[in-house]
């Protein structure tokens, strides 16, 4: 059955482009739903009733199905997404927010922002694996390229904690600008972006030596640098474009990864948080919490093409085949 | 509460024993001024608690070291009576001289005391005088609770953004519900909203447990709020003394605001958004109540200091205090917008909730209201209109 589903899939991508075949996931903070898209019609075509406060979201291409954190029920809910219905949950300790798949499909980590941990949970033993103490209300996680480090940062601290992945032992602490949101490695696991909410700004770092390689600074004309709030980022496979959400601006900024600049903003919705791209890497969609809709980006075209109603605060993204 | 207290800074000291293994950390005492408070009767309803602030400052204490124990500074409450300010400077802590007072002080005696130990830096987390922010200002005086002029400016825009212009204004008889009221009529003038009637209330504080105290209030209340039309109203009872007993009882069905009914306040636990459901619940898990006003605004000046101390690596007075009134200095304070301090008088510009008893219904500064640098410093004096000369 999966390998006819596989088979069917390939023959839809030759035929449509793999945006046009896939499904977008967005999970609804004040609905406790997920919005299912169809990348071909863009237009939602379901909704799934999952547990309260669903923020974080991500598709395992391993195990084929849908992980939403639902913080207020403090679990992680499992969605099988041919049924489109919650199968199960895993434990994610307490008000699960942010989550990352370890490359190896069997363990997530994920930010516990009111006890200030981050967990390690054995997504086959159902079980949390360990804790380690961060600092002050953990938020963004991330797992290198290589599977060896976590990074994750605490928006009251300010920090970038850096784990160890297998030990979770707590290698480094670096100051970060002022609530840090959200992290990611670089596809090559070289660097780290961090997005600072309040200071509105992407500081990139060396995962060598800790070192700041840049701290990047957005500017729209017409609004006020504390409008200007960056949340999530999404960095493409071959390293060289960023994508920046930037909050109550409605802005997503495109950035050169190599030299740091930005190229240009796209005006989306209203509150934007967090995005992704589809497989092809020719759309990025975006999460609008104000408006409760969700922006399509035409990446060749430069524009914005269509924005989609969806639940009430939608908060994340994911996209699956 | 002396066991409360101690098992708070047992609890503390633990967590500093916790991080403190690895490195000597600089210490960075921080004196808490505050006066003796009794509890009163009307205190169960209105929430008001004997350790207001001086338990917001000890969890910011705690938030502090949290990052502290990672750069190695340590912080340290120390609280005392205003009286034993001098006794507390004359004795180190470890070392360490105290260079920073949170203080829980009537503006009166705040400007008296910081007059007096010029050298010291105070943030003020109680006193809203605006006095105190202008006329009476000091040097060495900040402020991280919002002034009167805040208040009535962030309940002002609301107003006048749902179109409810015409103000009945009610007056208690202590001076700060007058310094109130001024306020009010200030933010009309500022924002174009009228006051149509104004009335003094002189009845005193209603005796509501009388077994006749609803049916005089029910008759009373009508007659006293019977002025001709207007579109809310706006009353001034800092003391909590009878603007809850307007609510549900005007002549004419019209909301209440101001002190009472829908308030404008530097904290509220109404505020859930901005992830300070966390702040709220670290708050509550502590101290097992809710987090009010002063403890936030003492959370606030804590937190000021540690973010200072943290950004510049240093326990020096002069460095801290100069990046906290720098251009760099950005406080998280879970209402949405970071928070820094306005180089002209010092208070600490931030947002206003606007808020009802059990949700929030807005926060100020309101869309459209403008402003050439921060649309936060729409709220309370501007630098130019500042009579503080620091």
């Amino acid at each position: 059955m999966q390998t006819l589903t596989l088979a069917l899939a390939g023959a839809l991508l030759v035929l449509n482009g793999a945006a046009a075949a896939e499904t977008i996931y967005v999970s609804n903070e004040q609905d406790n739903t997920v919005s299912v898209i169809d990348a071909h019609r863009l237009a939602a075509v379901a909704t799934i009733p999952v547990g309260g406060r669903p923020r974080g979201i991500a598709f395992s291409a391993h195990s084929g199905l849908l992980y939403v954190a639902v913080g207020d029920d403090n679990r992680i809910d499992v969605v099988d997404t041919k049924t489109r219905k919650v199968i199960g949950s895993i434990p994610s300790g307490e008000d699960p927010e942010l989550f990352a798949l370890h490359p190896d499909g069997k363990r997530l980590f994920v930010s516990n922002e009111n006890d200030n941990l981050v967990s390690s949970v054995d997504l086959e033993k159902n079980s949390v694996l360990g804790t380690v103490q961060v600092g002050v209300e953990p938020e963004g996680i991330a797992v290198s390229p290589d599977g060896r480090l976590v990074a994750n940062t605490s928006e009251t601290t300010s920090m970038l904690h850096l784990i160890d992945a297998a030990s979770l032992e707590l290698l480094d602490n670096v100051l970060v600008d002022t609530r840090p949101r959200e992290a990611k490695f670089t596809p090559d696991g070289k660097a780290i972006w961090v997005s600072s909410e309040l200071r509105g700004t992407v500081t990139v770092l060396a995962r060598e030596d800790r070192r700041i390689l840049r701290r990047i600074r957005f500017a729209v004309p017409g609004l006020r640098r504390e409008q200007i709030q960056a949340v999530g980022i999404v960095i493409t496979r071959d390293g060289k474009t960023a994508y920046v959400a930037l909050g109550p601006a409605n802005r997503v900024a495109e950035v050169d990864a190599n030299s740091f600049d930005v190229r240009r903003y796209y005006l989306v919705g209203q509150r934007v948080w967090h995005m992704a791209l589809s497989s092809d890497e020719k759309r990025l969609y975006t999460a609008n919490g104000n408006t409760s809709d969700v922006s399509v980006i035409d990446l060749d075209r430069q524009e914005v093409v269509k924005s989609i109603p969806v639940g009430r605060s939608p908060w994340g993204v994911a996209v699956a085949p | 509460m002396p066991v409360r207290r101690a098992v708070a800074v047992l609890i503390f000291a633990l967590l500093w024993h916790g991080g403190a293994a690895a490195a000597a950390l600089q210490r960075v005492p921080l004196a808490y001024l505050g006066e003796t408070r009794a509890g009163d009767a009307g205190a169960a309803e209105s929430g008001a608690a004997v350790d207001e602030g001086l338990a917001g400052a000890h969890l910011g204490v705690a938030d502090n070291n949290s990052t502290g124990r990672f750069v190695g500074l340590e912080f340290e409450l120390l609280p005392t009576q205003a009286a034993g300010l001098g006794q507390l400077i004359s004795r180190p802590s470890a070392g360490a001289p105290v260079t920073f007072a949170v203080a829980d002080l009537p503006s009166k005696i705040l400007a008296t005391i910081a007059r007096q130990f010029p050298a010291l830096t105070f943030i003020n987390v109680r006193a809203r005088s605006d006095r105190l922010r202008n006329e009476d200002c000091a040097a060495n005086v900040l402020h991280t609770i919002s002034s009167r002029a805040m208040l009535a400016d962030a309940l002002a825009q609301y107003l006048v953004w749902k179109r409810w212009t015409r103000w009945f204004l009610v007056v208690g008889s202590s001076a700060a519900d007058a310094a109130y009221a001024d306020a009010v009529r200030r933010a009309a003038a500022k924002f174009g909203a009228s006051i149509s009637a104004e009335k003094a209330w002189t009845f005193g504080a209603p005796n509501v447990r009388a077994d006749t105290g609803h049916a005089t209030l029910q008759t009373e209340i009508p007659a006293f709020t019977r002025v001709g039309d207007y579109d809310v109203l706006i009353v001034a009872d800092e003391e909590d003394e009878f603007g809850e007993e307007l609510v549900g009882r005007t002549f004419l069905p019209r909301p209440v605001a101001g002190t009472h009914g829908l308030i404008a306040t530097t904290w509220s636990r109404v505020n859930e958004q901005w992830g300070a459901l966390q702040l709220q619940r670290r708050f509550e898990k502590e101290f097992k109540r809710a987090m009010r006003p002063r403890d936030y605004a003492a959370w606030l000046a804590v937190r000021a200091i540690g973010e200072a101390a943290v950004r510049t690596g240093s326990a020096d007075a002069g460095t801290v205090r100069q990046y906290m009134l720098g251009p760099e200095f950005l406080l998280s304070g879970f209402k949405g917008r970071g928070q820094s301090f306005r180089p002209w008088d010092g208070q600490m510009r931030q947002r206003v909730l606007i808020a009802g008893p059990r949700r929030l219904v807005s926060a100020s500064p309101q869309q459209g209201f403008l402003h050439r640098v921060s649309e936060l410093d729409t709220l309370g004096t501007d630098k130019d209109e500042s009579a503080c000369r620091r």
